[in-house]
């Protein structure tokens, strides 16, 4: 009878043979251009230690994999039955300790000493990232509405800004709200077809209105520049006060009023400010949503909408506010980001963008806001970490959300919080 | 005499060419348990779903008659507004929100009073003082539900995770959160046993009692049916085939027949009969 090594020795042997065989178009032949023109040249010891490789990497892991389950069968098995309980009180109170803890971090961060340019513009791209994902989390996390061309609304964002400013020539603090407001008009049209969708067509549709909303900017050469975009958008001031070096006509600069030397870092630390602000805003309002009736209502559609319908809830309108309020959140990031770039073109709205928000926001665990701050910030800084990878950056960035999604299928944060405890509540004494 | 709560008269719905429910007729008092019954497959669920706005029946009045209300005519309501005039439903598998807890469960059936309280979020997300007594109220009415139908112990656990005995039970709860005027119930004692079938019927008079509400009731515990309703309609292949009290459902001989078959065997069917012969001939 063949042993247990036997048997991975041989399965080792068979996989390094597919991998020599394999090996045999992608390693061993390659080209090499001389004066004759391109020649296919061989590299025969190449392919021998791909497949050798292989069988040790193969070998390697069926044993460890043995030794763990070994492992695993001597430790005490939980009687029959008896599933760990899972302490939702503590798992609420570590999230709340760690928002508490990330809000204190984000706001000291640009005064501390190590904080340097290039920590704040880092920063500000992680805020705008969990701006949008707090606002694809409304409409996909509570909701349950699948989108995947939220990056419209960011789009729809950033060019109505840039449009307004630079024909109209309105401030940021005017077209912020504005920005909002345009994008949750396009969020509730959004939302006007689809109502009956649900699943696969679902997904198509908002990844076609995504895409249509790109090709629209980029062919639409005298109202939004085409593919060349808007240049020359202002900056954000400070009432009034700019962080140019040579403000603009009508307004004096923040560091002539202050006294402080004129520094390109506050203006960073500023552009950080809002973002954080804007983040900590949204992050309130989505909050105290979740425990309002439109909130709830959100929920229960994603739970079971027929069930909504039996208990007289309109569910085209929880729809229509949804994808209202998600794309406004989205609208809010791309005035933002517009006013930080001062340069808006279509390559920064491509399908990448909204496929990034949503992994964001499936990493992070669905409907979990505090899920979505870490999920962006991994996949913020795991490609700047990994700069040194150069070409690789990708793999490991796929790699490393392979391993999560095997770790965690449910996303970092897959508990859900209750809205309210009837233990908390006081009595009717009360 | 008062017009009855609930009158339905000439109901029909057909699917393409199948008539799932011909031309029933059939009413639900206030303070009264109405029983709906009948075999599989005869159009009892349809009827339900017709009542409560989920079909749009082919022809038929579906009239609601609410005191200090004009009569409402259910079946020319949108689906979802129906329970807004005071008619409410249980699913035949429950259909709870499975990861939102029990008390959650409770107060999003008070959505549409607490809508209107937080005007539409903007009151509420700054926390108004209105819409603070509106959600302590909200909390209060959920709070006298649960401790009725025996639920503290889990009201804040997340209700898919809770047993299907308790789930039915949820699911009633969370119905009557709405403050029906008719509560519709299908197969609420599916999956129970005896014991909380006891209890079952016990809580359902004890509504009706409390509240004086009606009560409209699909069932196949004839036990249940038969110690609790006040009236039972009795359907087969879509039609109404008797009413009447209990007594009188238990010995009219149509609804025997529907529910047992024809009680000699000549009058079997003659391909079924000559099958059933067959079968003893070849014992024999």
């Amino acid at each position: 009878m063949a042993t247990p090594i036997q048997n991975h020795l041989k399965a080792s042997i068979i996989a390094g043979l597919v991998a020599m065989v394999l090996a045999v178009p992608f390693i061993g032949l390659y080209t090499v251009s001389t004066d004759q023109g391109l020649v296919v040249q061989t590299r025969w010891p190449w392919v021998l230690w791909s497949g050798l490789i292989v069988l040790g990497g193969s070998l390697a892991i069926a044993l460890v994999r043995d030794v763990l389950a070994a492992r695993r069968a001597a430790k005490p098995k939980l009687a029959a039955g008896t599933k760990p309980k899972r302490d939702d009180a503590l798992t609420a109170k570590l999230s709340k300790g760690f928002a508490i803890g990330i809000t204190l971090f984000a706001i000291t961060l640009p005064f501390m000493p190590f904080s340097d340019r290039y920590i704040m513009d880092v920063g500000t791209t992680v805020l705008i990232y969990v701006l949008l994902g707090m606002g694809l989390n409304v409409t996909v996390g509570l909701a349950g509405l699948l989108d995947l061309g939220f990056v419209a609304f960011y789009a729809i964002g950033a060019y109505s800004f840039a449009i307004l400013s630079t024909t109209l020539g309105w401030g940021f603090w005017v077209c912020l709200p504005l920005s909002g407001l345009i994008a949750a008009l396009f969020g509730a049209l959004l939302s006007m077809p689809i109502l009956r969708l649900r699943g696969d067509y679902l997904a198509i549709v908002t990844l076609g209105f995504g895409e249509i909303t790109r090709i629209v900017i980029l062919n639409w050469q005298s109202f939004t520049g085409g593919p060349a975009g808007i240049s020359g958008i202002p900056r954000p001031s400070l009432f009034g006060l700019s962080f140019d070096r040579r403000p603009p006509d009508g307004l004096t600069s923040f560091h002539e009023v202050t006294g402080i030397s004129f520094a390109t870092e506050h203006r960073l630390m500023f552009l950080y400010m809002i973002a954080l602000t804007l983040v900590l805003a949204a992050a309130w309002v989505i909050k105290r949503l979740r425990a309002l009736p439109i909130g709830r209502a959100w929920e229960a559609l994603r739970e079971d909408e027929i069930a909504c319908r039996s208990l007289g809830i309109n569910p085209v309108a929880s729809k229509v506010s949804a994808y209202a309020v998600g794309g406004m959140l989205g609208g809010f990031a791309g005035c933002f980001f517009a006013a930080r770039q001062g340069f808006v073109s279509p390559e920064s709205f491509t399908f990448m963008e909204s496929a990034l928000i949503l992994a964001i926001v499936v990493l992070g665990g669905l409907g979990s806001q505090i899920g979505v701050v870490i999920a962006a910030l991994f996949i913020v800084l795991l490609p700047e970490v990994g700069r040194e990878f150069a070409d690789f950056r990708m793999i490991v960035f796929g790699i490393a959300m392979i391993a999560i999604m095997v770790w965690r299928p449910g996303g970092l944060l897959s508990q859900r919080v209750p809205t309210i405890r009837l233990s908390s509540q006081k009595g009717d004494a009360a | 005499m008062n017009a009855p709560l609930l009158s339905v008269t000439g109901l029909t719905m057909r699917f393409g060419g199948l008539v799932a429910v011909d031309g029933v007729n059939l009413t639900a008092e206030t303070n009264q348990i109405t029983a709906l019954i009948g075999p599989n497959g005869a159009g009892k669920t349809t009827i339900f779903n017709c009542l409560t706005g989920f079909y749009k029946p082919t022809s038929g009045e579906l009239t609601l008659n609410r005191p200090d209300h004009a009569p409402v005519s259910l079946q020319s309501l949108p689906g979802y507004q129906v329970s807004r005039h005071g008619v409410v439903r249980t699913f035949q598998n429950i259909r709870l929100f499975p990861r939102m807890t029990v008390l959650e469960n409770l107060l999003v059936a008070q959505h549409v009073g607490l809508m209107k309280k937080a005007a539409f979020g903007v009151a509420g997300l700054i926390g108004l003082k209105g819409w603070r007594a509106a959600e302590k109220e909200a909390i209060d009415r959920a709070r006298f539900w649960i401790e009725r139908l025996d639920l503290t112990s889990v009201a804040d656990e997340e209700a898919g995770n809770l047993s299907y005995g308790v789930q039915r039970r949820v699911e009633i709860a969370r119905a009557m959160n709405t403050n029906p005027l008719l509560l519709c119930l299908d197969e609420p004692a599916a999956g129970l046993n005896p014991k909380e079938t006891g209890v079952l019927g016990e809580l359902l008079q004890g509504i009706r009692e409390q509240f004086g509400i009606g009560i409209l009731l699909i069932e196949h515990d004839m036990g249940l049916v038969m110690g609790i309703s006040d009236r039972i309609h009795v359907v087969e292949y879509g039609r109404k085939i008797a009413e009447g009290t209990p007594e009188q459902i238990r010995s009219d001989e149509r609804v025997i027949k529907a529910y047992l078959g024809e009680p000699d065997e000549e009058e079997l069917p003659a391909i079924v009969a000559e099958d059933v012969a067959g079968q003893e001939g070849g014992r024999a």
